[in-house]
């Protein structure tokens, strides 16, 4: 045990000092890897924002039912009886047109617009929550609510939520791909940079070997150095994802407040930087690996 | 503690560095194996660290024949064993202490008992001075006291030596064979392939010629 930790004590400070005796070497490779990491980072940052925005945004989804204009008052107490009826229902909230005509006219600039008019433009509405909300179930009932007598129209308001579950998941792929993408990239650019090292290293590793140093113990320091290299260019990506987040933050805050949401970009959240930083690591070590496995028995 | 048994070596294609060679070193023992260049006394060597395998015959190094020895269980026996190389295989960019302190750090010795026995290992063969100095910076005797010193510094009970006193002049020549034949009073079986067997008074010889025992 206490031989292992100082086999891994000496591994660590000999990568340690490979890395820093090649400063500019050390610098580029670190900077190549947090660049083609900070993509997928970045992506997950955004999309860690966008998530939290719909969370807090998307209430329950909602169908609308618009009676008719000449629907009269008996026409929707027979629909809002037919409602009480059907099965799936887990609330239903009534809105009379006059009550809309009252709530719009408080509203400033439209009060002359409705006064305009000679009669209430605003029809009879439902407003229903479903015990079962799933998109395929909403237009089921959607569709059902259509087919009543004197309903003008029916509206589904879970449509952009779809459209945004849509578009979170394109996003979500999109980040998993990038993700792939750039730590195979991770993975290629250790496994030259060791093979680089072990070219450089042939004599100790030969000479080691004569001593009888194990396969292990010959490996071990290149091992750090990959998950060094890796863990190295995990923190640039954080640090350039982070920038970017306070760079963005204002410019995307006031486009989004266009569309009446409130955002403030965040930067990467604890446990995402934490994935960042160890998958980077476990990449480096992974390409350090394979070069060891590809050019270790030559060397 | 080493016995040759009917042992042949032979490279591509069908050079026959040894043929049939068979021999023991007791327990203890100091031995030199001369020849002509190309005898195959480098070979010999080689084929008891296992750096080599032989063709025939079988390489028994305490009872153990480490031509069968599979790769994982090669670093266990060369641990076993301190050779001095003809070539020295210094490490250039490590100073004398570092140099000497690989083999322990290989083992899994303690940091602070290691630095210990470094430093014993340099004082044996006169360079307790010379612990910071690069290797470049030693002269010819000085590198090889320090093969010497690396080579003994796990203790072991197998000792040996390639051409140590080759592009030495006379007087760190026999300087370098004394510090042999102080391991040897010690109890080191000691094997030394050498072609000025003079220097080493007093130990058996096995002389080669051309792959086979004269």
């Amino acid at each position: 045990m206490k031989t292992w930790l100082t086999h891994h004590r000496e591994a660590a400070g000999l990568a340690v000092g490979r890395l820093l005796g090649a400063p500019v070497n050390t610098l580029l490779s670190i900077l190549a890897i947090g660049i083609a990491l900070a993509l997928p980072a970045g992506g997950q940052m955004l999309l860690a924002n966008a998530l939290q925005v719909a969370g807090t945004t998307s209430s329950t989804p909602q169908i609308s039912i618009f009676m008719a204009q000449n629907a009269d008052a008996k026409a929707a107490t027979e629909i809002a009886a037919r409602l009480k009826k059907f099965g799936g229902i887990a609330k239903t909230e009534f809105i009379a047109r006059e009550q809309t005509l009252t709530r719009m006219k408080a509203s400033q600039g439209l009060k002359d617009v409705i006064e305009a008019l000679p009669a209430n433009p605003f029809p009879d509405a439902f407003i229903i929550t479903a015990t079962d909300d799933r998109p395929e179930n909403m237009e089921k009932l959607a569709a059902e609510f259509r087919q009543w007598p004197k309903v003008e129209h029916v509206q589904l308001d879970s449509a952009w939520v779809r459209r945004l579950d849509a578009l979170l998941r394109l996003g979500r792929t999109a980040v998993l791909l990038l993700g792939l993408l750039l730590g195979t990239g991770l993975v290629a650019i250790t496994f030259n940079t060791i093979r680089m090292q072990m070219l450089t290293s042939r004599a100790e590793i030969e000479v080691s070997r004569l001593l009888g140093a194990t396969d292990g113990y010959i490996q071990r320091p290149f091992l750090y150095y990959g998950a060094l290299l890796g863990l190295g260019g995990g923190l640039v990506a954080w640090l350039l994802a982070g920038a970017a987040a306070l760079w963005l933050r204002g410019p995307l805050g006031d486009l989004v407040r266009l569309y009446e949401i409130n955002l403030v970009l965040q930067p990467l959240g604890l446990p995402d930087s934490l994935l960042l930083l160890a998958a980077a690591a476990g990449l480096g070590w992974l390409g350090g690996l394979l070069s060891l496995r590809q050019h270790l028995r030559q060397a | 503690m080493i016995r040759f048994d009917r042992v042949s070596k032979r490279y591509p294609p069908g050079i026959d560095a040894l043929s049939h060679l068979s021999f023991e070193v007791a327990e203890g023992e100091l031995a030199v194996v001369c020849g002509h260049s190309g005898a195959g006394k480098s070979t010999l060597l080689k084929l008891i660290a296992a750096i080599e395998k032989p063709t025939g015959g079988a390489v028994l190094v305490g009872g153990q024949n480490v031509g069968g020895l599979s790769r994982s269980a090669l670093p266990f026996l060369r641990r076993r064993i301190g050779m001095v190389f003809q070539d020295q295989k210094l490490l250039f960019d490590r100073n004398a202490f570092d140099n000497v302190m690989l083999p322990l750090s290989i083992a899994g010795f303690p940091p602070r008992e290691a630095a210990q026995r470094v430093r014993a290992a340099l004082d044996k063969v006169g360079l307790g001075t010379r612990e910071k100095a690069l290797p470049i910076a030693l002269s010819g005797g000085e590198q090889q006291r320090l093969a010497i010193a690396r080579a003994v510094v796990c203790r072991p009970s197998l000792l040996l030596a390639d051409e140590p006193t080759a592009h030495l002049d006379t007087e760190t020549a026999a300087d370098v064979a004394r510090i042999f034949h102080e391991f040897h009073q010690v109890g080191v079986t000691v094997l030394i392939a050498t072609y000025d067997a003079g220097l080493f008074p007093g130990a058996r010889r096995i002389q080669l010629d051309h792959g086979t025992l004269r």
